[in-house]
């Protein structure tokens, strides 16, 4: 038996400690928001925060994620309106919006380490997460308007 | 914004509520509503397509239906701001419902840029009849002339007495009408356009960034179970023996079944067979699948290695080819040439790898397999289904999911096939996850390509003489056993060259695919327009001459070039020419444009350096400029580009922006380091770790996007972007280095 906190709430589940927790995630607590993209660490579209730190879930086993706190993008905020959401839709960044959710867990563990980052820092931060329809130069827009805001 | 049916409340035009109307038990799926088949099935017996496309509810809420893959080039949104702008909808009363595949809805294959083409018209029409309707709804009721009365804002008005009625005081009057013919019924005057044209927010928005977009791995039906799939590593390979002991041992494995085999050429749409691991999860399906013992047998495929073929179509370029335009005599124009000129070009297969990988639910259930799929092309589910299974395409229903990007891979339905192959087989729900391995081994993939081409120059470095070759494995051989001679692709940017020149040639080579050939983004543009304007740059240069002044100069004069009268069978991307010319005009213009916007000609500092290319496709004219700074030890940044589009008369402008933003970015990853590479008869890459496509710090910091206003016919969006980014970065490389670039990927070419 293996106990977690999902988006605040307790969960406990006979899972095998080596399922990694995107598959916990979206096949046991039907929390569908995460994304598979590639299965090993390549291209962020499963990204959570465990503990308050963007990390991706396919590369966390579910005994790893035992007795932490982890907030999918469904549970980020309550009404969908976190800042890092609300400069998405003001930028329209989505194309096919696959990949949003682990951008969005990716750029806010990233303002909440450093609210105003630089270009560079943003480059560096966001680095692993793949996106092919090409958002980047709107997901740079939108932070650097955060960053912004911020300073 | 989005706001899904609620099925107990939908009324529709022609019968009022549903009644009798099969609605499907879906606990977790409420999302991407069945009832789409109900739609259809109402307008089997009135051929319309306001009732096909739009239904209002008893609250007066219209429900448009949209009939084309939304894989985030916004389709959705523009579906609805068409419908939404003649039927003079408020934009907070409409929801969008995504259509099944059916006949009915004419052409649903989302490809080859043609989703406003095929449907601002009609969709506009569409819109416009149940406008009408409702106007004379009201006009009935109030016992006054209909010409007194009109439509504005959800709203009917009587003028003289400014008395309304709301949608949904009339929605059970419209119910009951016939829809005027449609030389009854007039669209809106373009100055009238409320949300076409700038365009509104995306739809999907609040669901995309809340992670409630419901994508095809993220269905969820009752006593689902997942499987992986084994799938043979060359193509027309076969299972041959198969230990699945381990596999079974494997805690939440079901069951393991082997798949019907694709053994023979040509392959079309087919899966490819293998053996598929059926699990009460992703996870445990995953395992069993690893713990398959397979031997495969040998296959026709099996000496296909990358480099051997490469030397193969060079060797075709050597030798004259099946040739597609001859104007002049190219022959004698080069050997009387001041000066003449050769490059050799070499683009490698490539993956549309988009975010999502392949992935469809299926089940069957009273003799109605149903299918939900993350698919471009639903109809073409439907027919090799049916065929698969020996049913009826009215037993196959295909609910269309959100795309988590398409890219061409999403046209090809052989992993629905599969989930309906094992859903037939085993009478369970099954879910088809493939891995991302999966997703790069076994695709549909965007051919090779070596091209050689030459020209000549006169004393004054003036363009004469044109010849290009062009040798790639045929898409034509994914349908046709054996097939070396190219098909369409000789139309995207090989036999429509916009120069103004009285010697020119186009040709292919013939070589034989040994892979499955599909087509990506832009398709054979990416390979020819990569080719033909580095080359551009290469003539100018070689002139001493500015590019941008050289090329302006070989367009030639404005003019609408007629291909047919010079001897190019020309096939315009289907566009009827009148509609949609080759206007070198429009052309000239993006360019100059881009150019200007990028302040081409100024002075750069030691190692950056500016590119551009122009290219016309899709029968959309885009521009690109790209900035480079390259380092002593070849890094490569790109601070900014430039794209200028026309792609005539817009639907939502900052999708076209996002389009050419995206567009960039897609050829960017084409160029940068991404190449599929087969040693044989297998593909050696497997993940985004060997098959690298653009990241963030890759990518230009910013994409400076001008649509032309234009009140021209729609051309394509989706895809003209994409070729030119490619050239115009090459040429950006050689002006900040003097190093040409004629292999891609780049890769390690600028730290050599």
């Amino acid at each position: 038996m293996i106990e977690l906190t999902v988006n605040g709430e307790k969960h406990s589940t006979e899972a095998e400690g080596d399922m990694p927790l995107l598959w916990y995630l979206r096949d046991i607590a039907n929390l569908t928001g995460t994304k598979f993209g590639c299965g090993a660490g390549f291209c962020g579209a499963c990204t959570v925060h465990i503990d308050g730190t963007a990390q991706r879930s396919c590369s966390v086993p579910l005994s790893e994620a035992a007795n932490r706190e982890i907030t999918t993008i469904e549970g980020l905020a309550v009404n969908g309106d976190h800042p890092v959401q609300q400069a998405w839709a003001k930028h329209q960044v989505p194309q096919c919006g696959y990949c949003q959710p682990g951008q969005i867990m990716q750029a806010s563990s990233l303002l909440s380490d450093n609210p105003a980052p630089s270009s560079a820092d943003i480059d560096s931060a966001m680095q692993g997460n793949l996106c092919r329809c090409g958002t980047y130069p709107r997901i740079k827009a939108a932070l650097l308007d955060l960053a912004e805001k911020a300073s | 914004m989005s706001r899904y049916l609620d099925l107990s409340r939908r009324k529709f035009l022609k019968t009022g509520a549903v009644t009798g109307v099969a609605v499907f038990a879906l606990p977790l799926l409420t999302r991407q509503g069945p009832s789409a088949t109900a739609v259809a099935a109402e307008a089997a017996d009135a051929d319309s397509d306001a009732r096909l496309f739009i239904a209002l509810q008893a609250d007066g809420t219209v429900v448009i239906t949209c009939h084309r893959s939304e894989m985030g080039q916004h389709a959705r949104t523009a579906v609805a701001q068409i419908v939404a702008d003649e039927l003079e909808a408020d934009w907070d009363r409409i929801a969008i419902e995504q259509a099944l595949g059916d006949k009915r809805y004419g052409d649903q294959n989302t490809d080859g840029s043609r989703s406003i083409r095929f449907n601002l018209e009609r969709l506009r029409l569409a819109g416009a009849t149940v406008r009408h309707m409702l106007r004379d709804a009201a006009a009935e009721q109030w016992g006054v002339a209909a010409a007194d009365c009109l439509v504005e804002q959800h709203k009917a008005r009587h003028l003289p007495s400014g008395r309304t009625l709301d949608f949904a005081d009339l929605a059970a009057a419209v119910a009951d009408r016939q829809p005027p013919s449609a030389d009854a019924v007039s669209v809106k005057a373009r100055k009238d356009w409320r949300y076409i044209g700038e365009g509104k927010p995306i739809v999907d928005m609040a669901d995309i960034l809340t992670g409630k977009g419901t994508f095809a791995a993220d269905v969820r039906l009752e006593d689902t179970v997942v499987a992986i799939i084994a799938r043979p590593p060359v193509v027309l390979s076969k299972v041959q023996s198969v230990d699945a002991a381990e596999a079974r041992k494997v805690p939440g494995v079901i069951d393991v079944i082997e798949m019907p085999a694709n053994t023979e050429a040509p392959v079309q749409f087919r899966p490819l067979g293998g053996v598929a691991v059926l699990a009460s999860n992703t996870w445990a399906a995953q395992k069993g699948c690893e713990k398959l013992v397979i031997t495969w047998s040998d296959s026709p495929n099996d000496g296909y290695s990358s480099e051997a073929f490469r030397k193969q179509m060079e060797a075709a370029n050597e030798q004259p080819g099946d040739v597609h335009y001859s104007k002049g005599d190219v022959d004698a124009a080069l050997k009387g040439a001041a000066k003449t000129h050769t490059a050799q070009y070499y683009v490698p297969h490539l993956a549309q790898a988009p975010m999502e990988p392949p992935a469809a639910s299926a089940r069957f259930v009273d003799g109605v397999l149903e299918v939900w799929s993350c698919t471009q092309n639903p109809q073409a589910d439907q027919s090799l289904i049916a065929g698969m299974l020996g049913l009826e395409e009215s037993q196959v229903r295909v609910h269309v999911t959100l795309l988590g990007g398409g890219f061409g891979r999403k046209s090809k339905p052989d992993f629905a096939a599969e989930a309906a192959y094992l859903a037939h087989e085993t009478g369970r729900t099954v879910r088809v996850q493939w891995r991302r391995e999966d997703d790069i081994r076994h695709g549909f993939y965007h051919t090779v390509s070596a091209q050689r081409l030459e020209a000549g120059l006169d004393d004054a470095g003036r363009l004469k003489a044109w010849r290009h070759r062009s040798t790639f494995p045929t898409i034509q051989s994914t349908f046709v056993a054996g097939a070396e001679e190219p098909g369409f692709e000789t139309d995207l940017g090989l036999r429509d060259p916009p120069y103004a020149l009285e010697h020119i040639q186009a040709e292919t080579g013939r070589v034989p695919a040994q892979l499955r050939i599909g087509w990506m983004r832009s398709v054979a543009n990416i390979y020819h327009c990569f080719a033909s304007q580095s080359f551009m740059a290469e003539l100018a240069e070689a002139a001493g001459r500015d590019h941008r002044d050289f090329l302006l100069e070989a367009i030639g004069p404005d003019r609408l070039i007629d291909f047919a009268a010079e001897g190019s069978k020309f096939a315009n991307y289907g566009g009827d020419t009148d509609a949609y010319p080759f206007d070198t005009a429009r052309l000239k213009h993006v360019l100059r444009r881009a150019t200007d916007l990028a302040d081409w000609g100024r002075d750069m500092p030691e190692g950056s350096g500016l590119g551009l290319a122009v290219h016309r496709s899709f029968l959309s004219y885009v521009a690109t400029v790209v900035e480079v700074t390259v380092s002593e030890d070849g890094e490569l940044t790109i601070p900014k580009a430039w794209v200028v589009v026309d792609a005539g008369t817009v639907v939502n402008r900052d999708s076209v922006r996002n389009q050419m933003e995206g567009g960039s970015v897609f050829g960017l990853s084409a160029a940068l380091d991404a190449a599929i590479t087969v040693d044989k008869g297998a593909v050696q890459q497997s993940n985004y770790d060997d098959y690298q496509v653009a990241r963030m710090p890759h990518s230009p910091a910013s994409i400076e996007v001008e649509v032309v206003d234009s009140e021209a016919p729609p051309a394509g969006v989706g895809e003209p972007g994409t070729p030119p980014f490619a050239p115009a970065l090459c040429n950006a490389i050689f002006a900040a280095t003097g190093k040409r670039i004629r292999e891609l990927p780049i890769g390690k070419q600028l730290s050599a």
